[in-house]
């Protein structure tokens, strides 16, 4: 069987940027394999400006983001197999081992040192939410019909009704409207938008779209294809106020309603998942539970910015590599918990002698917060705070971890981030 | 974005971009249209940006076109080159409804010249085989 | 026999429906020499009560001892099982478990079993609380014993109907889809008349097998004392991701108690658990919507004989229609001062378990009525089943995929389907004509992202392969389009008028 010292799965920005970490400047030899005919993943239907402000300092298309990954990806020299979906993980003796179907060549697998998890997340679809009515055609997720408009250049609907006000709906709003839709409401759910705060700007006050706060779609009408949907308005507990549908005629209804961890091979890797974040759970290493099989991206936890992926990413690859160097030693891993107003923390494990100076935690807060520090306590002690003005559940927050600081404590038994005034 | 009026003087409320809180920031127009004052900011970052969108607002245009020669169906991602006036958004994308490329293309490629009168390029985002 | 002598458009037997009835009629009757012809008024086989149902083969406990439902309940469920082997078709005897959680109601459970019994249902016995916990641990903790019958199963009715249509479609059979009938009178030389949109069909035999319309037809043609009533009888649905498939193992029943009749929670053929359905006597036939009360009934009701069923892991709700007559019994037979017009009407709960039986039954009229035809030498298979590669070891997939290289591209990444068996789900007889279509004959889409991901993909192969153009492909037929139009058509059309 053939042996590489890293694969990677999955040739969207997460994967690109961890197979060519983990390359080492060419010391180690990966493999990375993706399921499409062309590398970039989700990007590659992203044709909208604004990725790349945090790494480059520019607004990038998403295509143009991911170019300069797949450039470097194959100046590295990373070994690239498309068409090639993976069927499964495994644990042997030896380390992992990866198994992938392509046209080509059937059903093949590879040993590694290590493996790099990077599948990405998928849209909640319809019949997760069970939106009464009828089923017919023109119910999207916001991503397919992002397809059928970039790639394959379908206009999805003419009156459009976009339920859920993740970055994506709210993207397509402006995509639609400039294809020569109309969008006649952004209908969401919670008291504040998902999405970042510029795409409501841009994408709906741009053009004039109302975003229905507190709202959601109660009815969907329309036997062969959408005629109508019902939108309502829903109380504190996020249900329907029996009497306040609005009936919105339209051909179209997009969903936004939350993205979704891909994490089918991680379970089959049997690697622990976290309720949370719907990903694998992952030590500092971005190591998940099972030996040599590591995570990062969406399919880890669900980002807001690709340049935080990407960042992520070089890290996997880089732990990843040295994992399938041989550098491995006694772990004592620490918990890393979420608190007061926290929804999650990744990590969630931490081992504090072999941390690097300066570890980023990512996690999102479970509500809109003003003027509060994000904390973080071993023990009792603050080992880091940061102050917010501002803190929404759609935007990722970080904190950065000290190992010097964390040192300092001693046994610190767990350590827990939090709001705090 | 509501404009409303009193008197000889404009107010436009718009909300910032600058950071996640959004804040409602409020723009006094002076009779000639230049700002007079900015309110409801929470830094001095809503003051500039609300003074940029008042006074000449830019956007960055993306789309598609079909590209000849490259298969059935095949498109190329878009964008103007440089920012146009918001106003000139929608003439972009209308401008563009009879433009296609021809393969091969490549990013960087100029799709259209001088787009609706902006002077603006557009160029591919990505590119064909 | 030969066909009729009125020329084109006639047929020694017409059936109207291509639900599982119509479609096991029609697989019995191609087995002798005639010409028949089954008019569909949707696009695709199945479309109707026969692809939003259980999904179980009932044992035959439930139907007053002494009814035709219950006598072909039986046969039909002693008949399924090979049926499906012989077809190919997803099937498993898993057995089901009608649960009571109240001592006061045992002697319901008492009368099911003698029933059940007396109906000629075998196996059937009461397990106690602790037996009952070790056959099904989810069971809830109120239960305190259920009839446990063995010869309960699942089956897929998609893949059921389709190969029973199928092997109709290869032994002779016409099918015609888009064809509803909109009338039926008496012509000369003793034959049926059918209007449908292209023109009137002849017939020598109807079968009328047209699902909740039944009785519309029916009473075209009956006596004027004689009228059928099928009332749509609505039952909603959740389903569940395969991570819930196991949750339960076997298909768990609520005994119907003074306070009314439970739901259903089971694993399907496909690994989803499905929980359901309501019972709601509802006007409109076309009503397949679901409610918020309806679904949220489901919720409840399931709590009952199941515990911490896991609706987090909800990927679809649907509603199908039964057609309910108010005798509650099938109504099958030659409708009397019709001769040659043959009801298979009313056929709801257990419709798809008597399937087989029914196909039999009908078969035999209509062959008595046409005076005994030839049999032929028996049935020409099918095609083989389009290959499963989820459930392939991987040397058999290689081979596969060195035979066509698209067995090696996946498609629907949720149920690992590839493009070769969405080509093949297109190819076959009575090919797949839409994403619904493809759908029902390989799965791609039914997983738990249910299309956001393969259904571009997969309208791409139907375009190609119908040879249509991408904006003309539909989810379920004409009028569900998938795309309105081109992107910036509006500004061209508007930039045109302007030169204009």
């Amino acid at each position: 069987m053939r042996r590489y010292d890293v694969i990677v799965v999955g040739g969207g920005p997460a994967g690109l940027a961890a197979a060519t970490s983990a390359r080492g400047g060419g010391r180690r030899s990966v493999l990375l394999l993706e399921r499409d005919r062309e590398l970039g993943g989700i990007l590659n239907q992203c044709v909208h400006s604004g990725f790349g402000l945090v790494t480059f300092g520019e607004e990038l298309t998403g295509p143009e983001y991911a170019a300069r990954y797949v450039d470097a990806a194959r100046g590295a020299g990373v070994e690239v197999l498309l068409d090639s979906m993976v069927l499964d993980v495994s644990s042997g003796s030896d380390g992992p081992r990866v198994t992938w179907v392509s046209p080509a060549r059937g059903v093949e697998s590879a040993g590694a040192g290590a493996v790099v998890l990077a599948m990405g997340c998928r849209e909640r679809p319809a019949g997760a939410l069970g939106i009464p009515g009828f089923r017919p055609a023109g119910v999207y997720t916001a991503g397919c019909a992002q397809r059928m408009v970039n790639r394959e250049g379908l206009l999805p609907g003419r009156e459009v009704v976009i339920l859920g006000s993740g970055d994506i709906g709210l993207i397509m709003a402006r995509r639609l409207t400039l294809e020569g839709a109309h969008v006649s409401c952004v209908a969401e759910l919670m008291p504040y938008s998902s999405g970042l705060k510029r795409n409501v700007v841009q994408c709906l006050d741009d053009f004039g779209i109302p975003l229905l706060l507190s709202h959601t779609v109660t009815r969907v009408e329309g036997r062969r294809r959408v005629e109508a949907v019902e939108v309502s308005r829903v109380d504190d507990a996020g249900l329907p106020i029996p009497g306040s549908g609005v009936l919105y005629p339209c051909d179209t209804l997009l969903l936004s309603v939350g993205l979704l961890p891909e994490n089918e091979l991680s379970r089959a890797a049997g690697a622990e998942l976290s309720a949370a974040t719907r990903g694998p759970v992952v030590d500092d290493s971005l190591m998940t539970s099972v030996p040599g099989v590591f995570a990062c991206g969406n399919v880890l936890h669900v980002h807001d910015l690709v340049d935080y992926v990407t960042q992520e990413a070089e890290r996997a690859g880089e732990c990843a590599g040295a994992w399938a160097d041989g550098a491995r030693g006694e772990r004592q891993l620490v918990p890393l918990l979420p608190g007061t107003g926290v929804r999650y923390v990744v990590p969630q494990l931490l081992d504090v002698a072999c941390m690097p100076e300066e570890l980023v935690v990512r996690l999102r807060v479970d509500d809109v917060y003003e003027r509060r520090s994000l904390v973080a306590r071993a023990g009792r002690e603050v080992v880091a705070r940061r102050r917010r003005d501002i803190l929404v559940p759609g935007e990722m927050e970080q904190v950065t971890l000290r190992r010097e600081v964390l040192l300092g404590q001693g046994d610190p038994g767990t350590i827990t981030i939090g709001l705090e005034a | 974005m509501g404009v409303s009026s009193v008197g000889e003087k404009n107010e436009r409320v718009l909300t910032c971009i600058r950071c996640p809180r959004g804040c409602r920031v409020s723009v006094a127009l002076g009779a000639e249209g230049g700002v007079e004052s900015v309110s409801g900011n929470a830094c001095p970052r809503g003051d500039s940006y609300a003074r940029a969108e008042v006074t000449s607002p830019v956007r960055t245009v993306t789309t598609t076109v079909p590209v000849l020669g490259a298969g059935d169906g095949a498109r190329v991602a878009v964008k103007t080159a440089r920012e146009v006036p918001k106003s000139s958004v929608l003439d972009v994308v209308r401008a563009l409804a009879g433009v296609t490329a021809r393969a091969p293309v490549e990013m960087g490629d100029v799709v259209a010249r001088g787009v609706a009168g902006t002077g603006v390029d557009v160029v591919a985002t990505s590119r064909t085989r | 026999m030969t066909r009729a002598a009125a020329g084109e458009n006639c047929y020694d037997v017409v059936i109207v429906g291509a639900g599982v009835s119509g479609c096991a009629i029609a697989r019995e009757l191609s087995r002798y020499h005639m010409s028949a012809c089954v008019l569909e008024a949707e696009e695709d086989v199945c479309c109707g009560t026969s692809k939003a149902n259980s999904a179980i083969v009932h044992a035959g406990f439930d139907a007053a001892t002494g009814t035709l439902m219950a006598r072909l309940n039986v046969e039909g469920s002693n008949l399924m099982g090979t049926l499906c082997e012989e077809l190919s078709v997803d099937y498993e005897r898993i057995g089901s478990l009608v649960v009571c959680t109240d001592e006061a109601e045992r002697d319901g459970l008492e009368a099911l079993l003698a029933r059940g019994r007396a109906n000629g249902v075998t196996d059937l016995r009461i397990v106690e609380r602790d037996e009952l916990r070790a056959l099904e641990p989810n069971v809830s903790e109120a239960a305190v014993a259920a009839l446990w019958a063995p010869t309960g199963a699942i089956v897929n009715p998609f893949q059921l109907t389709l190969a029973l249509a199928e092997t109709a479609a290869v032994n002779g059979v016409e099918f015609r889809f888009l064809s509803p009938v909109s009338g039926v009178t008496r012509v000369p030389d003793g034959l049926w008349e059918l209007a449908t949109a292209a023109g009137p069909v002849h017939a020598r035999v109807v079968v009328n097998a047209a699902g909740v319309h039944a009785d519309e037809l029916h009473n075209l043609v009956c006596a004027p004392d004689d009228r059928l009533e099928v009332a749509p009888r609505r039952g909603q649905y959740h389903v569940l991701d395969v991570t819930a498939g196991a949750h339960v193992r076997h298909t768990v029943f609520a005994l119907p108690t003074r306070l009314g009749k439970g739901v259903l929670v089971t694993p399907t053929t496909g690994g989803n658990l499905l929980v359901g359905p309501t019972a709601e006597d509802i006007d409109d036939k076309l009503g397949v919507d679901t409610t918020a009360d309806g679904l949220a009934e489901v919720v409840h009701k399931a709590a009952l004989t199941v515990r911490g069923v896991p609706f987090s892991e909800r990927i679809r709700t649907f509603a199908g229609l039964r057609a309910h007559q108010p005798g509650h019994d099938f109504v099958i037979g030659e409708v009397p001062g019709a001769p040659g017009f043959v009801d298979c009407a009313a056929i709801e709960s257990p419709g798809l378990s008597v399937a087989p039986a029914i196909g039999r039954m009908v078969a035999g009229i209509v062959c008595e009525l046409l005076g005994g035809p030839a049999e032929k030498d028996g049935l020409l298979p099918r095609p083989g089943p389009v290959p499963d590669v989820a459930r392939l070891g991987p040397e058999e997939w290689s081979a596969l995929v060195a035979q066509r290289p698209a067995y090696g591209r996946v498609v629907c990444r949720c149920r690992t389907v590839t493009e070769g068996q969405v080509e093949d789900a297109i190819r076959r007889p009575l090919g797949a004509r839409s994403l619904d279509g493809v759908k029902r004959r390989v799965e791609a889409g039914m997983g738990r992202c249910q299309g956001g991901f393969c259904s571009p993909r997969v309208a791409q192969i139907l375009a190609r392969e119908l040879g249509v153009d991408l904006r003309t492909v539909t989810l379920a037929g004409p009028g569900s389009e998938l795309a309105a139009g081109r992107v910036k058509d509006a500004w061209a059309a508007a930039a045109g008028e302007v030169a204009r």
